[in-house]
């Protein structure tokens, strides 16, 4: 099986949907021209043209709202963010119009849009550059949020995403686009709303998504080192979320950690805990330990971010935490 | 610090037990947890364990001896402390009860009279012990062990409360470990899964004690309220047939396929072998679950209707009757209620029974076929509302489209407590019975 990036994932994943589906179109800026801002659509603007790959100006809000227009009659839109920072100023298109417009249509409405991009802190971009949003988005009823952390995850998810008839949103990451992975040539779709259980253990779950999926199979690795077997239980999708597959772990392990980008409070962690209580209580042999960014704006400072971060060091303390090995 | 050896609550209703032998010589050395006599409750014989670690310095009742709960049996000392004034300024605190348990789920644990000198309902949790010597964390077991973990406050909790995981609980729970006897090695001395699992009597007890309740969930059951008929009937039948006014209703149902059915499973093998009575077991127990409303208790100002099927099931021992439970019975199959039903019987039988053994039933029977009684009325077990009499299956002439032919028959007689169940109620029930019965295919489903 071919290994290529979690960029080039993605950029397969479009390509095929395009080819596919003469309905769906990429837009936002730098998409065309300049091959992406981080290359995902390398090649497209000569493949498809320039009513299929649509750059845009600098205005979120506005090339959200056309996407939003394009899906009420028909086209299937995936819509490019620079990143999910900058998504801020299309945030009343995403969750007013995107997530309404089944509902308040009476169904007349469908919604089959994509906005996608990078999510989460890179290195040093500070305080308004390195967000992770997916908490923000999982509130809202009527979107579905991806958040794949491989590049095989990355095409099976967007490919459903693209396919869906409702609004998705891709989490992707900055620091995910050059990891690599096995990703078949061919045409594959990942469900959404499925976990993965990435690595197989009986001492404790970790239970994350996105880009801490890397962590936590660090994390796993270097436990196993000292006779400590996790569970790897990868969301891939934080709404809707996948109990079952919490549980299932949860109930074989008795002990889990819970491992995020964001914030603590109203974390998508929150809600994973607030899921095991209800269906592990009697499961658990200890507290429930999350591992999150701590709560303050990402300093700029190398050294400090680093201590905002949650980390490999962080992670597998939570683990030995829970395991009361500490 | 001496340990006084009381004679403890054993069975929820023991008022008094009699020492029938002590396993322990004045001046052995014993350890919480071991046997140090056995005792003859009103049903069973049950052992007497120690509550601490010395020696066992004074055995103050002689064998043979009844006493009442409560009383000072003997002491454990170190072996030169001084205990003389211990037996002497010792007033038996009074006998108090082992709780009853609320809910037929938690098994009543031996009360130490010591502690408990208020009405001890609904605190199930025994007053911890005096803090055995701290041992080195148990080496957790080795196939699934995670490396052994450096403990950290070993203190026991000094609160009062036992400090335990919920599946700390739920373990103890299902293999009837008392949690107040483990030390944790958790976070403040919180107890969790690998301490239950290495507690020895657990692990000795789980394997005798297929029967053990589950946890209890919500839901096991509805209180309903009387409305003013049901207080009208409750007071008026009670007046005419008391205290428990009682009515039967008697059917006949046709074994012809719970013969076949046996007969096939007998042909794919030894341990698909099930008897009738085991067919009719089940068959009850899912007519039952069917039924909440014939499953339930008369609790005096209210019903309680049962979403679960704990069965009693009437054994006749050399020293009377007896009722061991198949707890959730409806949800067991034959051939495992067919192993429970044959376990506990012998065990009823050899007086072996724990008390979790034989309380919680929410509904019985009785069966006195294998006598060749043909049919007979049994007595309500109170505060059951009723209890099925089943005869012997027989061949009888039966008239079947019009032809006589000879078909297996049984007879069953319900037993009904009026206050609880009318005649309709009670016949739809039987109505349910006999289509299981009749169609035992459906006790598949």
């Amino acid at each position: 099986m071919p290994v290529i990036t979690y960029r080039d994932a993605l950029g397969q994943a479009i390509r095929e949907e395009m080819q596919r589906d003469d309905r769906v179109f990429l837009m936002g800026e730098e998409v065309g021209v300049y091959n992406g801002a981080y290359k995902v659509s390398k090649g497209f603007l000569q493949e498809f043209g320039e009513m299929r790959v649509v750059d845009t100006p600098i205005t979120e809000l506005g090339f959200a709202g056309v996407g939003v227009g394009a899906a009420m009659v028909g086209l299937r839109p995936i819509i490019e963010f620079m990143t999910w920072n900058f998504a801020l100023l299309a945030i009343d298109q995403v969750v007013n119009a995107a997530a309404k417009m089944l509902y308040m249509s009476g169904g007349q409405f469908k919604m089959p849009i994509v906005f996608r991009g990078p999510n989460g802190a890179a290195l040093q971009l500070a305080a308004q550059h390195s967000q992770a949003w997916e908490s923000w988005l999982a509130h809202i009823p009527g979107l579905k949020v991806i958040a794949p952390g491989t590049p095989y995850d990355a095409k099976g998810l967007l490919k459903s995403a693209i396919r869906d008839d409702n609004p998705v949103c891709v989490l992707e990451g900055e620091m995910l686009y050059n990891t690599k992975g096995e990703v078949p040539d061919e045409d594959y779709i990942i469900p959404l709303g499925k976990a993965d259980l990435k690595r197989e253990g009986d001492h404790c779950s970790i239970i994350t998504h996105g880009k801490m999926v890397l962590v936590a199979m660090q994390a796993a690795d270097q436990l196993a080192k000292d006779g400590i077997r996790v569970d790897v239980v990868d969301l891939r999708t934080v709404r809707p979320m996948d109990v079952e597959a919490i549980a299932a772990s949860v109930n074989k392990t008795n002990r889990a950690v819970v491992l995020e980008e964001g914030w603590e409070l109203c974390g998508v962690g929150a809600q994973v805990v607030d899921y095991i209580q209800r269906e592990c209580f009697d499961s658990l042999d200890a507290p429930v330990v999350r591992v999150h960014q701590a709560d303050t704006p990402m300093p700029y400072a190398k050294s400090l971010e680093k201590a905002a971060k949650p980390d490999l060091p962080k992670t597998i303390a939570a683990v030995r935490k829970v395991m009361y090995l500490d | 610090m001496a340990t006084k050896v009381f004679m403890e609550a054993l069975s929820p209703t023991m008022e008094e037990g009699k020492l029938v032998k002590w396993l322990k010589n004045e001046g052995d050395t014993v350890k919480s947890g071991d046997p140090l006599g056995e005792v003859e409750t009103d049903k069973a014989i049950m052992e007497l364990v120690a509550r601490g670690d010395g020696v066992l310095r004074k055995r103050l009742v002689s064998e043979g001896a009844s006493v009442p709960v409560g009383t000072l049996v003997g002491v454990i000392a170190t072996k030169d402390e001084n205990i003389d004034d211990l037996p002497a300024g010792a007033a038996a605190p009074p006998g108090a009860p082992a709780p009853q348990p609320e809910k037929p789920d938690v098994p009543a644990p031996a009360v130490e009279a010591q502690q408990s000198t208020g009405p001890s309902r609904g605190t199930p949790v025994p007053a911890p012990q005096p803090p055995a010597p701290p041992r080195p964390p148990a080496a957790p077991p080795a196939a699934s062990a995670p490396p052994a973990p450096v403990p950290s406050q070993q203190q026991p909790a000094t609160s009062g409360a036992v400090r335990s995981s919920p599946l700390a609980r739920r373990l103890a729970s299902e293999r009837g470990v008392d949690l107040g006897t483990l030390q944790g090695s958790g976070p403040n001395g919180r107890i969790i899964k690998r301490d239950v699992e290495n507690a020895p009597a657990g692990g000795a007890r789980a394997a005798t004690a297929p029967n053990a309740p589950a946890i209890s969930r919500e839901g096991d059951y509805q209180d309903v309220p009387l409305n003013n008929i049901r207080k009208v009937i409750a007071k008026r039948l009670s007046e005419s047939i008391g205290p428990i006014p009682t009515f039967y209703l008697t059917v006949e149902l046709d074994l012809t396929r719970v013969m076949e059915m046996r007969a096939a499973m007998a042909e794919l093998g030894d341990e698909f072998k099930v008897s009738v009575n085991d067919v009719l077991l089940k068959a009850i127990s899912i007519a039952l679950s069917q039924h909440p409303e014939v499953n339930a208790h008369w609790l005096g100002d209210r019903i309680r209707n049962f979403n679960r099927v704990h069965l009693g099931m009437a054994v006749a021992t050399d020293d009377g009757l007896i009722v061991p439970v198949i707890w959730d019975a409806d949800r067991k199959g034959m051939a495992q209620i067919s192993r429970e039903a044959k376990e506990l019987a012998k065990r009823a039988r050899e007086r072996k029974l724990k008390p979790e053994e034989f309380t919680g039933s929410t509904f019985s029977v009785s069966n006195l076929g294998m006598f060749g009684i043909d049919q007979f009325t049994a007595i309500i077990n109170p505060p059951e509302a009723g209890i099925l009499a089943i005869g012997t299956g027989e061949d009888k002439l039966v008239v079947v489209d019009g032809e006589p032919v000879v078909r297996k028959r049984v007879r069953i007689t319900m037993s009904c407590d009026h206050r609880v169940i009318d005649g309709a109620v009670g016949a739809k029930f039987l109505q349910t019975l006999r289509r299981l019965v009749e169609n035992p295919l459906m006790l598949v489903y």
